[in-house]
């Protein structure tokens, strides 16, 4: 026989019950036929033979109930009605079904009808918007990334291959006029020059029985080399330690007038190079470079050369 | 058993030993003869040092002082040390004397020299691959039609070091603006933006305060990359850093992009900048590929004179790692991967690289 007081006085007051989740305040009720979740006599399915609930599965609502007269047949206890999808409707339905019930029973259904159908919105809902994606990450794959990450940034050197690029678009000129570094047009102009040389020997090997001779009227003129009227720019840009490319640079451009001349380049080449391997030390500026000993060439001129403006650079 | 005792009964002169045994060493070195109490001491001794002169019937693992042991080892590992450099030096003698004829020097073996060589990589003069470049979808700004135009954002309720990062992102790369996301759907994002002439979208997401990924997407129906974003660092958490950038418009580096997927990425981050670079700023951002990864830098840099340029770093840096590249807009569920990091595959061999 169902006698609920009975149930309800042991497992709800005095014994154990194992749906019974007490905290400070509350008890709860984790049964799953439980109408409302609270630990109370009127909701324990347990202790109540005429029972009713609303339970959701997949999004579908059902009723289910209990009468006492099948209180002996576990397997059939539950009667379970689908509730249509219509929320109206299925209250009428929840009516219909409990015409006869206790008030309390048929109230909280409904609630819980009602609260069922909002979460199951809601869900809708969300699925619509953006959905989270949780990525798990491994750590061992994590740990593995990382190591590889720090051998290529080590493998990479950064620094040097920046600075190379850059000064292989200094070079490639795609700077422009922006920077004044005269040397690499004239490296890049004396190559071709050296190019040219070549041919130009073989043709005056050539030549030169043409010439034996011929008489020509030669001025004899020291070389000099123009002072550093190019050479303000340079002073602006930090490179007061760099004086040895001042020299180098004071040297190129008084080379710079001569390239001008149909000369030997031969002897041209040479001038530079002694020049340059002389001005390897630090010089005191501007003025005392140009008055370095130098090897003593004669230059031929085909027109007579003014040396160049002498203005000191401050 | 005498194994068994020599320890034991000689740990109390453990210390002592220890002080000794230099000296001893390089006496039993001299003479090989066994002598009474200490012989197996000392036997152990000579073979642990002169392990080159018989082939070691025990190792020094077997020493079961920790002290002792270790300074064994130590010994152990001097003498590796010495005989290799002798080894070296002989070798450089013999180079030298052989002057010219002496063989070239061997190049050490690096990941990159062993790299396993990709069919898609990338020949200087392919023609076909030209005329892809000429006809995607950066080919209206590689013609000089469009000024890149950037939308940064991020994902949801970002925290303070993706915010800075946000930010410093929008100083290196001109004419970028930076708009919260305020929970919005990107795919409702994407047709606003180009209404409103944006050509670049670029979504930083985070991860516990930090950020970790990089959604890159071109906007008129372009590709969309995927990055995994690593070590970042902030302005303020560099050293020796110079100010903030200018507005001028950086150059721009990209290096060791060399297959096809390389070349389409390189061009993705190329056209975040505009074509023209004003040299007057000196300023340059590096995209630099290194073994699949892509470190970002930015620097200033200054020509001392035409052999040598010094760099200074401002600018935030990270790096990036590829993960998927879309053909469209982003689109999780439908979009059409071009290409999708595999690990099991692509990972398995060490010398092979992607991009």
């Amino acid at each position: 026989m169902q006698h609920d007081d009975v149930i309800w006085d042991i497992i709800g007051n005095q014994q154990f019950c194992s749906f019974k989740v007490k905290t400070k305040s509350q008890s709860f009720c984790r049964n799953e036929y439980n109408i409302t979740g609270l630990c109370n006599r009127s909701s324990c399915p347990l202790a109540n033979s005429q029972y009713a609930t609303i339970r959701e599965e997949k999004g579908q609502c059902f009723l289910y109930m209990k009468v006492i007269e099948r209180a002996a047949f576990p397997s059939r206890m539950w009667e379970k009605v689908k509730l249509s999808k219509n929320y109206e409707k299925a209250l009428e339905q929840i009516d219909e079904n409990l015409i006869y019930w206790p008030r309390f029973l048929r109230h909280k259904c409904k609630q819980r009808f009602t609260k069922i159908t909002q979460y199951l919105i809601r869900m809708r809902k969300l699925v619509l918007k953006r959905q989270r994606k949780l990525v798990p990450l491994s750590r061992k794959v994590e740990r593995r990334e990382k190591r590889k990450e720090e051998k290529a940034l080590i493998a990479a050197q950064l620094d040097n291959a920046i600075e190379k690029e850059l000064l292989e678009r200094l070079k490639q000129g795609t700077y422009g006029d922006i920077y004044n570094f005269p040397i690499h047009a004239f490296d890049r102009a004396l190559e071709q020059q050296d190019e040219e040389s070549e041919e130009e020997e073989e043709d005056e090997e050539e030549e030169d029985d043409e010439d034996v001779g011929k008489r020509e009227f030669v001025a004899e003129e020291e070389v000099e080399e123009s002072d550093l009227s190019d050479f303000e720019d340079m002073n602006k840009l930090r490179t007061s330690s760099d004086e040895e490319e001042q020299d180098e640079e004071e040297d190129e451009s008084s080379e710079e007038e001569e390239l001008v001349e149909d000369e030997e380049d031969e002897q041209e080449m040479e001038v530079e190079t002694k020049a340059k391997s002389k001005s390897k030390g630090k010089s005191p500026a501007n003025g005392s470079a140009a008055r370095k000993k130098r090897a003593y060439v004669e230059i031929e001129y085909e027109q007579e050369t003014e040396p160049a403006s002498k203005s000191r650079a401050t | 058993m005498d194994i068994v005792e020599v320890p034991v009964s000689q740990d109390d002169n453990g210390k002592k030993r220890k002080n000794k045994m230099p000296k001893k060493k390089k006496k039993k070195e001299e003479s090989v003869s066994a002598e009474g109490a200490e012989t197996k001491q000392e036997e152990k001794m000579e073979k642990g040092e002169s392990a080159a002169a018989f082939p070691p019937t025990f190792s020094v693992s077997e020493i079961k002082n920790k002290q002792r042991r270790h300074v064994m080892f130590m010994k152990l590992k001097q003498e590796k040390r010495q005989q290799k450099m002798q080894l070296k030096k002989k070798k450089k003698k013999e180079r030298e004397a052989l002057g010219d004829k002496a063989p070239p020097k061997e190049v050490p073996k690096t990941i990159e020299n062993q790299r396993v060589y990709d069919e898609t990589t990338v020949d200087p003069d392919d023609e076909e691959v030209a005329f892809d470049e000429g006809t995607d979808e950066f080919s209206a700004y590689f013609n000089g039609l469009t000024n890149p135009k950037v939308l940064i954002t991020t994902s949801d309720r970002p925290r303070g070091r993706t915010v800075r990062f946000c930010e410093q992102l929008a100083t290196v790369i001109p004419n970028a603006h930076v708009y919260y996301r305020r929970g919005l759907a990107l795919k409702r994002v994407i047709p606003q933006c180009v209404a409103r002439n944006f050509t670049y979208l670029i979504v930083i997401n985070e991860d516990r305060k930090v950020p970790n990924g990089l959604v890159l997407c071109h906007l008129p129906d372009g590709p969309t990359a995927h990055f995994k974003v690593s070590s970042v660092r902030l302005r303020k958490e560099m050293k020796r850093r110079g100010k903030d950038p200018t507005e001028h418009f950086p150059e721009v580096i990209l290096n060791n992009f060399s297959t096809r997927l390389g070349h389409s990425i390189g061009r993705l981050l190329a056209a975040l900048f505009p074509q023209e670079p004003q040299f007057v700023g000196r300023q340059v951002a590096t995209f630099h590929n290194q073994r699949d990864f892509i470190f970002f830098r930015f620097h200033r840099y200054i020509f001392k004179n035409e052999k040598k340029v010094g760099i200074q770093e401002l600018g935030p840096r990270f790096t990036l790692k590829l993960r998927s590249l879309q053909k469209g807009t982003f689109d999780s569920k439908f979009g059409e991967y071009e290409w999708v990091l595999k690990r099991h595959e692509m990972d398995a061999c060490r010398r092979k690289f992607q991009l």
